[in-house]
């Protein structure tokens, strides 16, 4: 670990981590779901209230012109992030879900026909899934999906079967949510590509865990959420490459999109512009950009030295608990544990640790295939972020044994 | 830890691991389907309904222990029971489990169901203890749809 790494620091920057619940100290368990928030991130908020509202691209007067250039200097920050070519090739909407909707409607809807198909993974989240689902019947296209192994990886050789040249669109998890799994996805691009087919990246799970540079993994699309990168709710991004973005058709109408508007025919707004209808959410966008430059100053790299090393920890304390079934146990992992223990259902085990303060997801995470593969209809999931200890996986580790009590286990 | 305590009773984790009337029921004459999309619990209620009265009644399915040990303890107290009377029951029980956690509980009306008591303190898990009873409801009121807690 690096001397500049200091964890005391960090957890004091997070003001919610000092809570207590139920008489407990908090121990948050469950940052696949959403993040806990940075001081700068909450003042950034009420300083752009209280300071600094007003709309963007619109006014002549002093607060527009000052909230549209902090609004685009946001868009060229979370572009350097993610080190996209052209800060134009970030698109601003609500959230991952909204992201991959907007590349199956827009996108795939102009460039998909009858008997085409999109390919997915047993790995993904409803949101990857769906969307593709619903353009499939829509354009008589096919799904296909590449399986697991039992440890939770992707199948590189059942992925390469099912490449063929009626394949459009490739859709696939950075990161799996449910089990942590870390997708090959520049390998995934590069044999896509080979077939013609463009390559949609869900990075919810990427984003927040691992450094990301969408030149090097080469993707076509890649989406992620502001609330789980320890930014506000209802903030997102679309990267997409400059070429697909102008050549897509407008997502939704309204203000902001249009070029020049008549009843004889509109013509529309280049991108990112063009997929930006209404007034955005400039408070988000902003407090996005704070997290950015929050998560730079702890430093990516540290982020991921830290985690790696916590997970190993965590996987081998939980692994002692008799009766402990560890669910996904790649070899690449972000930070996710997904576990059963005996017969205990999952709910009763979520319910239990929250009366020790400890704060898990329990129960299908969105991803119903996978728990599927696995047959069993929930797991308990730990999602660990850059500020928890190993003292607060051996608060998990007793509070299990207290389970395990509960249930005469 | 008193709270948990009062959710988690030796008579629910009894019914949990042993539950009562589990299974098909050869001679039913109605079922119905209970699904809770947010957590996954999934479970079938059988009845026999004859001579205006639940003749007999089962359950099978998988569910957290709250879900499970509710199943078990409705069967075991709607055997017998006139169809209205089984309604009135779900009523009671539905009252009991989404008042406020200090509100008295009716122990003569419930018997053993007052044992669900200890949900209100978590208002997550309502929907658990309410799931069989919002299947059997239905399939004595005869609704073709699923029960769904939603």
């Amino acid at each position: 670990m690096t001397a500049s790494f200091d964890i005391a620091k960090i957890r004091r920057d997070f003001p919610v981590l000092g809570e207590k619940i139920r008489g407990k100290d908090l121990v948050y368990f469950d940052n696949g779901a959403t993040t806990q928030k940075p001081l700068t991130v909450i003042y950034a908020l009420q300083r752009y209230y209280a300071r600094e509202n007003a709309n963007i691209h619109r006014g002549v007067h002093f607060l527009s012109q000052q909230a549209t250039f902090a609004y685009e200097r946001a868009r060229g920050r979370v572009g350097q992030f993610i080190n996209a070519r052209e800060s134009s090739e970030v698109v601003f909407v609500r959230g991952t879900t909204e992201a991959l909707n907007l590349v199956a409607h827009s996108y795939g809807r102009s460039q998909l026909g009858p008997d085409d198909e999109i390919i997915v993974s047993q790995l993904e989240h409803h949101s990857n899934i769906v969307p593709w689902q619903l353009l499939c019947e829509e354009k008589g296209a096919r799904l296909r999906v590449v399986p697991i192994s039992d440890t939770g990886e992707f199948l590189f050789d059942e992925y390469e079967k099912l490449l063929t040249e009626r394949t459009r669109i490739v859709a696939i998890a950075h990161a799996s949510n449910a089990l942590g799994t870390i997708l090959p996805v520049k390998e995934i691009a590069a044999l896509a590509h080979q077939h013609g087919a463009v390559v949609v990246v869900d990075g919810a799970q990427g984003v927040p865990h691992l450094p990301v540079d969408v030149q090097d993994l080469d993707c076509d699309f890649y989406a992620f959420s502001g609330h789980k990168l320890f930014g506000p709710t209802g903030i997102g991004v679309l990267y997409g490459k400059q070429a697909l973005l102008h050549a897509m058709p407008p997502y939704e109408g309204g203000g902001s999109m249009i070029e020049k508007v008549s009843f004889a025919g509109t013509t529309y707004a280049p991108p990112p512009m063009r997929f930006e209808a209404g007034t955005p959410h400039i408070a988000g966008v902003t407090g996005l950009e704070t997290a950015i430059d929050y998560v730079n100053s702890v430093g990516k790299e540290q982020v991921a030295a830290y985690e790696a090393d916590l997970l190993a920890y965590a996987d081998a304390a939980l692994a002692d608990i008799p009766g402990l079934r560890l669910i996904g146990t790649a070899r690449e992992r972000v930070a996710v544990i997904s576990f059963t223990l005996g017969d205990i259902h999952p709910h009763d085990i979520g319910t239990i640790l929250d009366a020790e303060g400890i704060a898990v997801r329990a129960g299908h995470h969105c991803a119903q295939p996978t728990m599927q593969f696995y047959q069993v209809p929930a797991t308990v999931r730990a999602s660990l972020a850059f500020y928890n200890t190993r003292a607060e996986i051996d608060a998990l580790v007793a509070a299990l044994h207290k389970v395990k009590k509960v249930f005469g286990g | 830890m008193t709270e948990l305590r009062e959710l988690y009773q030796q008579i629910i984790l009894d019914h949990n691991k042993n539950p009562r009337n589990f299974g098909k029921l050869p001679e039913a004459n109605r079922m119905q389907e209970g699904h809770n999309p947010l957590c996954g619990d999934h479970l079938q209620i059988y009845l026999h309904v004859a001579d205006e009265r639940i003749a007999d009644i089962s359950f099978d399915g998988s569910g957290c222990a709250i879900s499970k040990a509710s199943a078990s303890l409705m069967t075991a107290a709607l055997k017998g029971k006139r169809p209205d009377e089984a309604v009135e029951l779900f009523e009671q029980f539905q009252q009991m489990v989404t008042a406020e956690p200090d509100a008295p509980v009716d122990h003569q009306a419930l018997g053993k169901m007052a044992v669900f008591a200890g949900v209100r303190e978590f208002p997550m898990r309502v929907k658990c203890a309410t799931l069989a009873w919002h299947a059997a409801k239905a399939a004595i009121e005869q609704d073709p749809s699923p029960a769904s807690t939603e």
